[in-house]
């Protein structure tokens, strides 16, 4: 006995069908690449044309300042990775505990439930500059805490904006967990804590994974702003570089180790949405 | 025979709608009792009122001697009592199979992860799905689904076990094997009062079938008697319409 599928030859009509999706799959293939070089080459003689692209080239493109401005623009960075190692635990923590409070039900805790509505719609229409102000300048000024570096308050003010949008992205999970889930869960003797951290999180925290990635991404860069408060990141060392060789070129280099930073989860987001669209659409061609 | 959970008189309305209107029912250890009745009969809401997911308008519960209707019963110590299938399964699709049912046991039950597991997996097999221990639900089929949920319901090693219409979101061809089940809990001596619209398997497994009626007990008796030789026209009328449907 032959093997059920390895010996039967595909139909003409199948080979057919299939060598017409080959040619068509090859055909836009070389499409797409022809009109992205095109449009690459047309900008490129676009830009070098223009009258002032030597100046521009010069002033913030100059090599020999990227190498100069190295040492310190990467030790600010240093200093902004590790900002938001700790403002994204703090970011974690706060939302989740806001996003809890957000949907506690029973009018014991309608004070509870108000003040996090009030703080979420507060942070997240005051702008994050302003924070920054308010707590790296006004709050050490009330001279009731210890004296701490300035990255300090900038985390602060990082993870008192970020949580208000990121405990949002929350709440819209723990509500999208259908009502069931709980009821199961109530019916087995669960008490509503236990519903909550064993059965509802879990599964809201899976369907939120790729708005909290994107969130992360934002605040990747919202770091750089830290620097209005005087503390030595990344773009604070590009200043002190551009004013010593008035030239912008340090500006250039931060914004691209930035962009560096941020490439790997942002790939990794695309990956993740894919994988999941993937697995929700099985079987779908469309 | 002891009694282990006994109904009297519950009423329950939603807005204007009279749902349950007088319900009383004893139910004595070991024995099966089967609900009958058109949709929105108030079967389902009945179940719901039992394992307290809804409030009653008036009435008792009685789970054994206590009081389980009474606002000062402790609402997830009664639960943990009483067993629930529904028809959506609601198995916890981030969990395997095997946490499902281990889940009660570790965080209500409080016995370790370990034994709580071991335990688990002994339920997994009297249910024959040993094997699929480590399977998430999405993978199950809809028989192994209710299986698992089934299951999970006895894991605690409930009083009385509520089974609302279990097999009616099932593929005909996997109502079997989640019949067959119920049948090999019943033999276990597993007490269960459930809604059906399995006629057959009604009167094949249940001791008692009730039939109800505007939130009313319309007929109850010996299965055989109530659905072989009704009474009450009313029921007549709902088990002929019935027959002409399948």
């Amino acid at each position: 006995m032959t093997g059920p599928q390895a010996a039967r030859l595909p139909s003409s009509v199948e080979r057919e069908r299939r060598a017409f999706r080959k040619r068509q799959n090859s055909r836009s293939v070389l499409i797409s690449f022809l009109s992205t070089l095109t449009f690459a080459v047309v900008l490129w003689f676009f830009v070098v044309n223009t009258p002032g692209w030597a100046l521009v080239q010069r002033s913030f493109f100059d090599f020999d300042v990227f190498q100069s401005a190295w040492p310190r623009v990467i030790e600010g960075l240093w200093l902004n990775i590790r900002v938001l190692f700790f403002a994204a635990i703090g970011v974690l923590i706060l939302a989740l505990l806001l996003a809890t409070i957000r949907t506690l039900r029973g009018p014991v805790f309608f004070p509870l439930r108000a003040f996090a509505a009030g703080y979420t719609d507060l942070f997240r229409g005051l702008p994050l500059i302003i924070v920054l102000y308010i707590v790296g300048f006004g709050v050490p000024g009330l001279g009731a805490l210890p004296r701490m570096p300035l990255e300090f308050w900038g985390t602060i003010a990082l993870i008192l904006t970020y949580s208000a949008y990121v405990s949002e992205v929350f709440r819209a999970g723990i509500e999208s967990v259908h009502p069931s889930q709980r009821l199961a869960a109530r019916s087995l003797g669960l008490s509503y804590g236990k519903t909550l951290r064993l059965v509802v999180l879990p599964q809201a925290f899976r369907k939120v994974t790729p708005a909290l990635m994107n969130d992360f991404i934002a605040m990747q860069k919202d770091v750089g702003l830290i620097s209005v408060l005087g503390a030595v990141d990344a773009v604070r060392a590009a200043q002190i570089e551009t004013a010593q060789a008035f030239n912008f070129s340090p500006y250039v280099l931060a914004g691209l180790l930035f962009v560096l930073l941020a490439l790997p989860m942002i790939r990794l987001t695309d990956w993740y949405s894919a994988r999941l669209r993937q697995r929700e659409q099985a079987g779908s061609l469309v | 025979m002891s009694i282990v959970l006994q109904l009297d008189e519950l009423h329950k309305s939603f807005g204007d709608t009279v749902v349950l209107n007088g319900i009383s029912l004893t139910v004595n250890r070991g024995e099966v009792v089967a609900l009958i009745g058109a949709s929105g009969s108030g079967k389902s809401t009945l179940l719901r009122c039992v394992n307290l997911l809804e409030q009653l308008d008036d009435g008792q519960i009685w789970l054994g001697k206590d009081d389980i209707s009474d606002p000062r019963a402790h609402p997830d110590k009664v639960r943990a009592q009483i067993g629930v299938v529904f028809q959506q399964f609601n198995l916890f699709p981030h969990l395997s199979a095997l946490d499902n049912i281990a889940l009660s046991l570790i965080h209500v039950k409080k016995m370790k992860p370990q034994v709580a597991r071991a335990h688990a997996l002994q339920l997994l097999s009297h249910v024959g799905l040993a094997e699929k221990a480590a399977w998430y639900p999405d993978r199950l089929s809809g028989g192994q689904q209710q299986r698992v949920a089934l299951a999970r319901a006895i894991a605690g090693g409930p009083e009385v076990l509520l089974l609302d219409e279990i097999t009616s979101a099932l593929d005909p061809e996997l109502v079997g094997e989640v019949l067959e089940l119920v049948k090999k809990l019943k033999d276990d001596g597993t007490t269960i009062v459930m809604a059906t619209h399995e006629m057959a398997f009604a009167q094949d497994v249940a001791d008692r079938v009730l039939f109800l009626e505007g939130g009313q007990i319309v007929e109850s008796g010996p299965a055989r008697e109530v659905l072989q030789a009704p009474k009450d026209p009313r029921t007549q009328a709902f088990l002929r319409r019935f027959s002409g449907q399948s």
